[in-house]
């Protein structure tokens, strides 16, 4: 292994940034949904911010992110500017796509965040073909798709999984598993096992790998190889994430088909707590110095939050641009 | 302009000019490679051998991934251009084409754009039955963001194909399956036309026809005989179905009062429904008879030879419904 493939102490002190970032930003936007200041529809991804903070912490700004609608966690960790992600939940004219887009179409191609769609799995088609044209032009760029496991029983997955394969892309299918498509639990809607294991259906060019991603040494080390298999041009990787979703589909959705039990052990783990030790123990970083972090990402939300309130609306008129380019 | 070439030479030619001229264009598609036979109607032969495998690709039968996969290479800067083999197939990529390939610079507020071209081939009169042979264009014009073209001259799709390539947003370019071996004359090199323009192809002063690939043929054997019954036909081809040149088809028809629409598409919710609104909204006060639609039967294509030809428009159509609004009568 080279130095860059291990998880060093300042890999995990990333990923612990990124997941803290991903944390104040999400709680932050939760409780201006609650105050009634904003009204997104919009689908939080508490308790998968470790999965997003590996996968920031290995890619390039130069790699591509397609995402899915339940994608803050994937648009923090690719590094989105947090003021034009605010100001597109206060459907503001300053927003990432100046209020056209919304929470569930989030686009912001200068951070790599090229695409999230608002259609369960459509994020697998289209970052094979990012992966393309990084294949035809040789530049060294890999492309991931986020989705969930829900949307590994739409044909999407098929159709983009066969032609991974066949073409060999440097695609990166990061399947985040939190147990429930929608409302429905993985076993009931799900026939195999594991998501990972599908993989083999798809031949010896597709690499199939099931890790614990509220783990992040190995959510990170399971990224750090699909990333560099990819970038060696060896081929896609069908990464599953076992994560969960401290929430309900939607925000508002009071979830009663999550049994208590279950959502309590999985709260129980507090894996960014854990997570948090662990940079603490490693000696990398201080109390204080997490703290300032922290201080840093709020204070960084809150002049976002400044920011969306003082900028216009978008005007009337922005509904008849952007439909066709200029010729 | 003496040399003549077929519709299936004009594709290969313009795919062909594009290529050489832009490393950015690419190409996928179902058996599109040489060694598939270069597609199954041959549009592309010849281009994988000249260009490489890696910018002309095979793919699995997968329109889904097809499409997804065009767009995520034009989000990239390439400029791919996609063929599905027929029409009835692009239902497959519905999510792909419509959800996403014409909403993507709206949705990002003009951030990203999806510079690809979709071609695809449809038509009934061949005996395919109703799921080889549908004119769907109707649906993609029925949603922004996305460019509906239909070329019918020879000509006219190689300069419209070169548009669609270098447009800088998806572009649904539908080839007719009945015509492709019709000749027609050969433009120079690098021959492009507008999009977004139709063409006056001929100027009359009693009745404007507008319509867009196959009924054109119709036009072209017909308006002489009328013309011979002092029947002066002014003839549109919208060359783009969408967004429509609305401005040369109100102009015509503020000049002649009369208009006849003819599509070989199904008749109900179709484009010629869109364009006789428009006529109303802008001439109603110029028009001297109700603007009349010719058009396919509303029921799926038909397999045997006898009800595939009585689902399908007729050019007796076409001149019974210019004849007719020469009498000015509101019945049809």
């Amino acid at each position: 292994m080279t130095p860059s493939d291990t998880f060093t102490p300042s890999a995990l002190l990333e990923v612990y940034k990124i997941a803290l970032k991903i944390t104040v930003v999400d709680e932050s936007l939760r409780k201006l949904i609650m105050s009634g200041a904003i009204h997104p529809v919009f689908h939080p991804p508490t308790g998968q911010e470790i999965v997003a903070a590996a996968m920031g912490a290995v890619l390039e700004p130069t790699d591509y992110v397609c995402t899915i609608y339940r994608g803050l966690h994937d648009q923090v960790a690719k590094g989105m500017p947090v003021k034009l992600i605010v100001a597109e939940y206060f459907m503001k004219a300053t927003g990432a796509c100046k209020g056209k887009g919304g929470a569930m179409h989030l686009t912001h191609p200068a951070s790599g965040l090229m695409v999230t769609t608002g259609v369960v799995g459509s994020s697998m088609p289209i970052a094979n073909g990012l992966a393309w044209a990084s294949q035809i032009k040789g530049d060294g760029r890999v492309s991931v798709a986020c989705f969930g496991d829900g949307a590994s029983n739409i044909g999407a997955f098929h159709e983009s999984m066969n032609l991974a394969a066949v073409w060999k892309l440097p695609t990166i299918f990061l399947c985040q598993n939190n147990r429930y498509a929608e409302c429905t639990t993985y076993e009931d809607a799900t026939s195999s096992k594991t998501v990972a294991e599908r993989a083999c259906a798809y031949g010896p060019n597709m690499v199939g790998v099931t890790v614990d991603g509220n783990d992040a040494q190995e959510m990170w080390t399971a990224m750090r190889n699909a990333v560099d298999r990819a970038r060696a041009g060896d081929g896609p990787t069908l990464l599953e994430a076992n994560t969960f979703r401290f929430s309900g589909h939607y925000f508002g959705d009071p979830s009663p088909y999550i049994p208590k039990a279950e959502m309590e052990a999985e709260k129980a783990k507090d894996s960014i707590g854990r997570l948090r030790q662990q940079v603490l123990d490693s000696g990398i970083a201080t109390e204080e110095e997490l703290q300032a972090v922290k201080a840093e990402f709020v204070a960084e939300f809150e002049a976002a939050v400044e920011f969306a309130k003082g900028s216009p609306d978008p005007d009337p008129g922005e509904v008849y641009k952007d439909i066709y380019g200029v010729a | 302009m003496s040399e003549t070439i077929t519709f299936t030479q004009a594709y290969n030619r313009a795919l062909d000019e594009a290529m050489a001229a832009d490393s950015s264009v690419i190409m996928l598609g179902e058996d599109i490679g040489d060694k598939e036979g270069g597609g199954v109607f041959k549009v592309t032969g010849g281009l994988s051998t000249k260009y490489g495998d890696a910018r002309v690709r095979t793919t699995p039968i997968s329109e889904q991934a097809i499409i997804g996969a065009a767009i995520g290479a034009s989000l990239a800067g390439m400029k791919p251009v996609a063929e599905i083999m027929l029409m009835n197939f692009v239902t497959v990529a519905m999510d792909m084409i419509v959800n996403h390939a014409a909403k993507l610079r709206f949705m990002s507020g003009g951030q990203t754009s999806v510079p690809i071209t979709i071609r695809t081939r449809t038509g009934a009169g061949i005996g395919a039955g109703g799921q080889h042979s549908d004119m769907l264009e109707a649906w993609f014009c029925h949603t922004a963001g996305i460019k509906v073209v239909v070329p019918s001259t020879p000509a006219d799709a190689i300069g419209l194909l070169r548009a669609c390539i270098e447009d800088p947003d998806p572009c649904l370019f539908i080839e007719d399956a009945l015509t492709r071996t019709l000749k027609g004359p050969a433009p120079e090199a690098n021959y492009t036309l507008p999009l977004g323009k139709a063409h006056v192809e001929q100027e009359g002063s009693d009745v404007t026809f507008i319509s867009y690939g196959r009924p054109m043929q119709d036009i072209r054997q017909l308006a002489p005989k009328l013309a011979e019954d002092g029947i002066s036909v002014e003839i549109i081809d919208l060359r783009t179905v969408s967004p429509l040149d609305t401005e040369t088809v109100v102009n015509s028809v503020k000049k002649t009062g009369r208009a006849v629409i003819a599509h070989e598409a199904v008749r109900s919710f179709g484009v010629g429904a869109e364009v006789a609104a428009r006529i109303q909204e802008h001439a109603f006060a110029e028009l001297k008879a109700p603007v009349l639609r010719v058009a396919s039967r509303d029921v799926a294509v038909p397999f045997s030879r006898v009800l595939e030809q009585e689902f399908l428009y007729k050019a007796s159509e076409i001149e019974a419904a210019i004849r007719q609004t020469m009498e000015g009568s509101a019945t049809r």
